[in-house]
């Protein structure tokens, strides 16, 4: 039971750690680099998860000075998630656009293929 | 004299330099407008470098909200010396970049490429300045970002297979990094690496402290292109255009290993990381991994700039050997060649991107008979290549020696060996190119391109600022004395 109970206090963690390993997985196993780039894309969502789950304080409301409330929730992890989502969006904007480029060069987005044409 | 504002001049200069410079379109202007701007860059770190000297380490509040709630822009005597060290490449660099660029890349995209140089350049002097945790991921970001356009830019289209590569490796790195982050945030509820480092050592849960350093140092080496994550390094080094190469060579993986010394001797301090031998073993292994089997490798390229590219890997690791030694010779060791190499490899890409501009070509055998050509250059280049290898008198065997001194102290006598005979390798795949390039009669025709006079004699300098430093060691040495004193807890001094 205990187990059963810790799981359920931290599932979040769970959730959070499949997203990151499914990511890696995803740009590691694949060849096609559109795939790669969703790969990385699940990967990063899952750094976003972390951040913003301890934040999330139940009952807590936004930060704003009332007396009507007590409990605030640390609004930090979001405006720090913001940022990195706007990290992510520029990186994932850019492999894209490379994608388009290697495409447009090779005719072909497999790693594979491109790997038996050219002496990299 | 007193500047209040120069941490945050220092990197704003660049950043706002880099959307002034997409205004013009004339080659003229816009290399104009870069050099100018980062010469300002070098006076305000040499200013900055000063002010450190005399008063102490400075807190730089940005945006005048106190740390640790807001970002503190934190320079002491470790940082201040690598900014003045950044500065001067982008300069010399910048410099030399004219011609290079008017041959190497199209019309249109070179003033999209002068702005990644100088947005590069505020990231890579970010990541120096800022003592925040998260503030040196964005940093981290926007100089990689950057990096990877201006290796796109390469002339050659595998360039765009090189940069997809760096792209992917780049980002998992900088991933890790911020999981890392985030585990400490989720901790100490902290960002302020000197409020991280204070509540770490108050603390009774080590467990997830313990994984954030992993994910941190993994994140970071891979950065840095330590040995087993390094497979990104050698196309983008190979197929970028010769002034992305010379820049990135000398600046982006120092600025990496800086980040690692600044959390492993910093934030975690000496008694987490190197407590338990098992994190120093590990990277012992990985950097004699690095120094002999990179160098391996380097001698049987046949495109010279992939050569140098493996010979960069051994070479960091040298340093990261410094950093795992972890007692004060290494650790000086390490940071005068995060120095010394900078300046080498800066020297020899830019003399690459001179022959390789006359040549047309990157073939090893195509350089047959290059030095009666162009004596002054290979002078250059032959001068950084010996320091490369840390013949005594240039600056590659100081830095050697602090690191081999360090390693006797601690009585470990088989990484001199391993020294030793990582060097012997450089030596071949080094005189391979002198023989090839000074005693053969040349074959290959030449380029009709005449070489500007800014690109040779800015490489010279850099080879005489070599030398300079190999006789003049007081300068570098001092310096990283004093940063190492203020690295290392007092047991070690």
């Amino acid at each position: 039971m205990l187990i059963i109970n810790q799981f359920i206090a931290s599932y979040n963690y769970f959730i959070i750690i499949f997203l990151m390993i499914a990511g890696l997985y995803i740009v590691v196993a694949r060849g096609n680099m559109i795939k790669k780039l969703i790969g990385l894309s699940v990967f990063q969502t899952s750094v976003y998860l972390l951040y913003i789950s301890p934040g999330k304080i139940i009952g807590g409301t936004a930060p704003i000075i009332n007396d009507s409330y007590t409990l605030y929730s640390n609004p930090l992890p979001h405006v720090l998630i913001l940022t990195a989502i706007v990290v992510g969006i520029a990186t994932l904007a850019l492999g894209l656009s490379l994608t388009i480029r290697i495409n447009e060069e090779f005719h072909t987005i497999e790693e594979d293929e491109i790997f038996n044409k050219e002496d990299l | 004299m007193q500047f209040e504002h120069l941490p945050a001049t220092q990197i704003l200069i660049p950043l706002i330099g880099a959307i002034l410079i997409l205004v013009s379109r004339k080659n003229i202007v816009i290399w104009a407008t870069a050099s100018l701007l980062t010469l300002l860059t070098f006076i305000n770190s040499i200013l900055l470098y000063k002010q450190v000297s005399v008063d102490g380490v400075i807190s730089y509040a940005m945006g005048g909200w106190e740390p640790p709630i807001g970002i503190e822009y934190r320079i002491d005597s470790v940082n201040s010396i690598l900014i003045v060290l950044v500065s001067f490449m982008a300069l010399l660099v910048a410099v030399y970049a004219r011609k290079s660029v008017e041959v190497e890349i199209v019309a249109e995209k070179r003033p999209v490429f002068y702005a990644m140089y100088l947005l590069c350049l505020t990231g890579l002097l970010g990541i120096l300045a800022t003592g925040d945790a998260f503030n040196a991921f964005v940093f981290l970001e926007i100089s990689s970002l950057a990096t990877y356009v201006m290796i796109a830019m390469g002339k050659d289209k595998r360039s765009l297979i090189a940069s997809y590569q760096y792209l992917i490796m780049g980002t998992i790195g900088a991933t890790f990094y911020v999981i890392g982050i985030g585990l400490i945030f989720i901790m100490t509820g902290s960002l302020n690496l000197n409020d991280i480092s204070e509540q770490i050592n108050s603390m009774n849960t080590i467990r997830p402290i313990l994984a954030s350093l992993a994910f941190i140092t993994v994140g970071i080496s891979l950065k840095l292109a330590l040995f087993p994550l390094h497979s990104w390094l050698p196309n983008a080094y190979a197929y970028a255009p010769s002034v992305a190469t010379a820049f990135l060579a000398s600046t982006a993986t120092k600025v990496a290993v800086y980040l690692l010394i600044r959390y492993f001797f910093d934030v975690y301090g000496y008694n987490i990381v190197f407590e338990d031998y098992w994190l120093s073993m590990l990277l012992i292994i990985l950097s004699i991994a690095a120094m002999i089997g990179a160098s391996l490798v380097a001698i049987f390229q046949n495109n010279i700039k992939k050569m140098f590219a493996y010979s960069s890997i051994a070479q960091m690791g040298y340093i990261t050997l410094g950093i795992a030694i972890a007692n004060h010779s290494g650790l000086v060791g390490s940071l005068v060649h995060i120095i010394n190499h900078a300046l080498i490899k800066g020297t020899i890409f830019m003399a690459i991107g001179c022959f390789v501009m006359k040549l047309n070509s990157t073939t090893i055998e195509d350089f047959s008979g290059i030095g009666k050509k162009m004596p002054l250059t290979m002078t250059a280049f032959t001068i950084a290549s010996l320091s490369l290898i840390g013949i005594p008198g240039t600056v590659g065997f100081i830095s050697k020696w602090y690191i081999i001194t360090g390693a006797i102290e601690k009585g470990w006598w088989w990484l001199v060996i391993s020294i030793a005979l990582s060097s012997l390798l450089a030596l071949i795949y080094v005189g391979r190119i002198i023989e090839i390039a000074w005693f053969q009669e040349s074959k290959t025709k030449e380029n009709t391109v005449t070489l500007s006079r800014e690109m040779i004699g800015v490489t010279l300098i850099a080879s005489i600022t070599t030398l300079y430093f190999g006789l003049n060691t007081e300068l570098t040495v001092d310096l990283a004395k004093i940063a190492a004193d203020s690295l290392l807890p007092g047991i070690l001094r």
